[in-house]
């Protein structure tokens, strides 16, 4: 059967490059449409009514949304080859966990890094390297968290990389310095075809968070 | 193999329902430990060091976290019995949308409307029918949010219902009002023994939220 797949992102957006990664993983051909989120097109409105964000991933005419769940939906409808999620339940639940740990803990706080001044980004470059500390003991002396093979949790983390040259530049602070084992591990996530096509330059992430600063008048 | 499952739990937490009706559902034996989360046990430290909450569940001493990580476990590993979620991958899909919606709003929405007054209090109870009324839009006609029988979406949903008559209470609002559909559909689940069995009586969890208000000067 042919597969028709359209992914609605946003290319700064780590929660849609996460989808990407995994097209690119599983080798799906798909047409990417670019969204404008200060101007959101009809489909993306039709297609996402709920929370009208992307990614939407729209697979034969019908939409999966939440960066996570389409990453799932993928390794479920393709499963012949490489598998995101681990066979085993306990193993499957352990990924799940740590995925949803990533959701909990990363996004809001890395943001408020580059978004705000004083106590409080302070208070968030503490919590943002407690945080990767607690990743790099999950994580412990395996190439990757899903073992020895790229996997949920990587693909859930990975696209993160993209934005630490504009933590580091906001928060003036080395993630390196702090957390090697992460850099270690994001470089040899980089090292796959399927992670390097996919993140940004994290230059032209930079870039754009200035952009967005001035036009957002949060300077 | 006989398998030992544990579950830590406090019995007015609808996260801690959902793995009891699931584990009801299926029919599994189980040792059910109350914690006191103001004096939590060596064993859920041990069990969950990451968020040190409830509930876990311990099965054949290997701990699995989060409510809705748990029920999909259930569901794997006791496969053979009474699905929680659709084979499908599209239809799985959008039941993790739609459990993943009920856990981005509705807790928020309650403490919302719990620990404010005045008009932050109005435009928490207003957002709340908003929330139940997509819930509603949802539903249809269906009898439950799975279609025809009971699933994952309805299962992380209705432990909400043992609080209803706490939020009208403390929110002032009547919920069948507004939410008729909603109030319907939580009569149906409650027609069954797994759920009925399950959740705590409504005025219980009253008087329990009104000991904790007083206690930390919500009142």
């Amino acid at each position: 059967m042919a597969h028709e797949v359209v992914l609605l992102d946003f290319w700064p957006s780590m929660f849609g490059m996460r989808v990407r990664v995994a097209l690119a993983e599983k080798g799906i051909k798909y047409e990417y449409k670019e969204e404008d989120l200060r101007n959101k097109s009809p489909l993306l409105l039709k297609m996402n009514p709920i929370h009208k964000k992307i990614p939407v991933l729209i697979h034969n005419g019908k939409p999966v949304s939440e960066s996570l769940i389409i990453v799932q939906y993928i390794d479920e409808v393709w499963n012949d080859k490489s598998p995101l999620l681990p066979s085993d339940p306990h193993q499957r639940a352990h990924a799940r966990f740590w995925a949803d740990f990533i959701e909990q803990k990363v996004y809001d706080t890395a943001k408020k890094i580059w978004a705000t001044k004083g106590e409080e980004q302070e208070a968030a470059k503490k919590e943002f390297i407690e945080t990767f500390k607690i990743l790099e003991g999950e994580l412990g002396e395996k190439p990757f968290f899903g073992g020895e093979t790229f996997g949920f949790v990587d693909i859930a983390l990975i696209t993160f990389y993209s934005w630490f040259y504009t933590y580091e530049t906001f928060g003036n602070f080395s993630i390196e310095a702090e957390c090697p084992k992460i850099i270690a591990w994001a470089k040899r996530c980089m090292q796959k075809e399927s992670v390097a096509n996919s993140l940004p330059d994290q230059k032209k992430i930079y870039e754009f968070t200035v952009w967005m600063k001035k036009y957002f008048g949060m300077d | 193999m006989a398998d030992e499952v544990v579950l830590l739990d406090f019995w007015p937490s609808m996260f801690g329902m959902r793995v009891r009706i699931a584990l009801a559902e299926k029919g599994i034996k189980y040792e059910y430990k109350d914690e006191d989360l103001r004096n939590k046990s060596p064993l859920l430290l041990e069990m969950n060091p990451i968020h040190k909450k409830i509930p876990v569940l311990i099965h054949n001493g290997k701990p699995v976290c989060e409510s809705l990580i748990i029920v999909q476990y259930i569901d794997e590993v006791w496969k053979d019995r009474c699905p929680l979620l659709p084979i499908d991958p599209y239809q799985r899909a959008h039941s993790r949308f739609w459990a993943d919606f009920v856990d981005k709003k509705v807790i928020e929405v309650l403490m919302k409307i719990s620990t404010t007054k005045g008009e932050e209090k109005e435009a928490g109870k207003m957002e709340f029918f908003e929330i139940f009324k997509i819930l509603e839009g949802e539903l249809g006609d269906k009898p439950y949010f799975g279609g025809e029988t009971f699933g994952f979406v309805d299962l992380s949903l209705i432990p909400y219902y043992s609080w209803f008559y706490a939020i009208e209470t403390i929110g002032e609002l009547n919920i069948e009002a507004e939410c008729p559909k909603i109030v319907a559909w939580a009569k149906k689940c409650l027609q069954k023994e797994t759920v009925a069995k399950t959740l705590p009586d409504q005025k219980k969890v009253y008087e329990y939220v009104e000991q904790m208000r007083k206690k930390f000067g919500n009142g």
